[in-house]
């Protein structure tokens, strides 16, 4: 069957949600991957929403963090300082999150492209990524993979990834044992090697080649021993995304 | 060691001034009532800090952003985490200084308002915080402390182009960030229903509304319903804004709209759009303001404009 880049992305961010774990979800990628996980994997993932629903069963996809689909049927509606003082305790396994730039440490930029006071391009900003990126135990990064958006300097440094390398969260004052976990694109999944902390690609999309994803990173990236081959979108995933989740074509 | 973000507070706070300024306010239960014209000219002066919760397509105060913009405010300085709201009024030119972390349109994109405000400098200041950074603002305002520890944007180019500053924790020894509370001149919140006084109900998911309203001078609420006090006793748990913070009670019925209220109506998609497809470029953007928001004269108007009987 034909598939998008996008509709990809979303299939391997589901099967990577795990049942019974709490992941924050952002706008856009990560709720449709979340609406997919719990239709076909994961049906007890509970979905956690910054302005405070959590729990919720999404039977319509949200479109905003805070309206009210994401706490239809839900088990908790409270507010953003709850849900981000939870993460900040501990309770949130897994954090989705997207941007415009990363570099090899997995530090994300959704802020300004050119100078923070002189932007080139002033983009949306922090939202909750920064706090996402600093308190869940394990980031999972969903983007279009290009040397645009991959590179060796982003502009400004919005959410933490390892920031300069190993030990500099701790140092930095953020929790111990958090950080970015995965990297999913188009092209292929990425880990982090955990002596360096340096982007390590570990699986690549059907009908991409480790050349193609070299070729398309700004920065030198680590190779795992064994390179996986991801499974492209099943029939059942497709169809539960295209015939019911997203039918507007809001994304896909 | 301790570390500071490059700017200033934008809104430097006085805690002994927020006392004063609480205890003055009447403890008497009084209608607040008024109309949204009112409400705005009273207790928004140009060149205030102000605050909307929650944003654009959910739970916001729409009608009153859209009587700000009317009332051609040109020097308002904000917190900004907002979509519709806040692109409509830099559309307008009503903002100068930004405390900033999130505008965009979401599913549809980035602001083209706030773009064209903030690269073409018309916008003077941006002061980066993260979402949660914001509402701990506000809560520190609110327990009426001057700052609140937490470990968010350490290390990153959010801090540093903040106003927070890190210290070493005198418990632990570890790194913590120290967000200064922020202290609004007016607060702006929708909600499901307040009686005269001003006691709110929220239905739902709270966002920041109980942080924001106790971090407020003054506060103005718009309401989809009033309703009566006896309604407020029977269930006091339900009173997520007490009438003691409240200055203005507004009755705006789709206070929200375009966007979306809980449990009484969905965002109107399609007016969305043809808003979001408008703020591409200032000629049309202009041409939507002229016609939905200055071409109105209040929130009856609108509504029977947008609702055609």
């Amino acid at each position: 069957m034909q598939y998008s880049p996008n509709e990809l992305l979303i299939c391997l961010a589901a099967r990577m949600m795990e049942d019974n774990s709490t992941a924050f979800i952002g706008t856009g990628i990560p709720m449709l991957a979340a609406s997919l996980a719990q239709k076909l994997y994961s049906p007890n993932l509970v979905p956690v929403f910054e302005f405070g629903g959590t729990g919720a069963i999404l039977e319509k996809l949200p479109l905003a963090v805070g309206d009210m689909r994401t706490f239809n049927k839900a088990l908790h509606a409270s507010g953003i300082c709850d849900i981000m003082e939870t993460a900040q305790r501990g309770i949130i396994e897994y954090g989705f999150l997207g941007g415009a730039q990363i570099d090899c440490y997995g530090n994300l930029n959704s802020t300004v492209i050119g100078s923070q006071s002189k932007p080139k391009v002033r983009l949306p900003g922090s939202g909750g990524a920064n706090d996402v990126g600093s308190h869940c135990w394990k980031t999972i990064i969903l983007m279009q993979h290009d040397t645009r958006r991959f590179m060796p300097k982003i502009d400004f440094v919005t959410t933490p990834g390892f920031l300069t390398g190993p030990g500099a969260r701790e140092k930095a004052g953020l929790p111990k044992e958090t950080g970015p976990y995965r990297v999913v694109t188009t092209l292929a999944v990425m880990d982090f090697e955990p002596k360096s902390k340096r982007m390590r690609l570990i699986a690549t999309n059907p009908g991409v080649t480790v050349g193609d994803v070299v070729k398309n990173t700004g920065f030198e990236l680590l190779m795992a021993e064994k390179i996986q081959r991801n499974e492209p979108p099943q029939e059942k995933e497709l169809h539960a995304l295209r015939d019911e989740i997203d039918k507007d074509r809001l994304y896909i | 060691m301790s570390d500071s973000g490059t700017y200033e507070l934008i809104q430097p706070f006085d805690l002994e001034d927020f006392r004063a300024h609480n205890r003055k306010k009447t403890k008497a239960l009084t209608s607040k009532l008024m109309s949204e014209s009112d409400a705005v000219s009273r207790f928004i002066k140009d060149g205030d800090y102000i605050g909307i919760e929650l944003y654009g397509t959910v739970r916001c105060p729409m009608s009153i952003t859209r009587e700000i913009i009317r009332q051609r405010f040109k020097r308002l300085r904000m917190a900004g985490q907002g979509v519709l709201e806040i692109d409509m009024m830099a559309a307008a030119n009503c903002i100068k200084a930004l405390d900033w972390t999130y505008i965009g349109l979401e599913v549809y994109g980035v602001s083209n308002s706030m773009r064209r405000g903030v690269e073409s400098g018309y916008i003077e200041k941006v002061v980066e915080w993260s979402n949660a950074a914001i509402a701990w603002r506000f809560k520190a305002a609110a327990m009426g402390v001057p700052f609140l520890p937490t470990r968010s944007m350490l290390g990153t180019d959010t801090f540093k182009y903040s106003s927070a500053k890190s210290i070493n924790c005198p418990f632990t020894g570890k790194k913590v960030c120290l967000l200064p509370a922020l202290i609004l001149d007016t607060g702006i919140i929708h909600v499901n229903r307040a009686d005269k006084y001003g006691n709110c109900q929220i239905d739902g998911i709270s966002g920041f509304a109980a942080e924001m309203s106790r971090a407020s001078k003054n506060l103005i609420i718009s309401a989809e319903e009033i309703i009566d006090t006896d309604e407020i006793r029977k269930a006091p748990e339900k009173t997520i804004i007490p009438y003691y913070l409240v200055d203005a009670v507004v009755h705006a019925p789709f206070g929200s709209h375009p966007g979306e209220m809980v449990n009484c109506y969905e965002r109107d998609e399609k007016h969305l759009k043809m808003y979001f497809e408008a703020a591409k470029s200032e000629e049309t953007v202009k041409t939507y303001l002229d016609k939905w928001v200055y071409g109105m004269k209040n929130n009856e108007e609108y509504l029977n404009a947008i609702f055609p009987k």
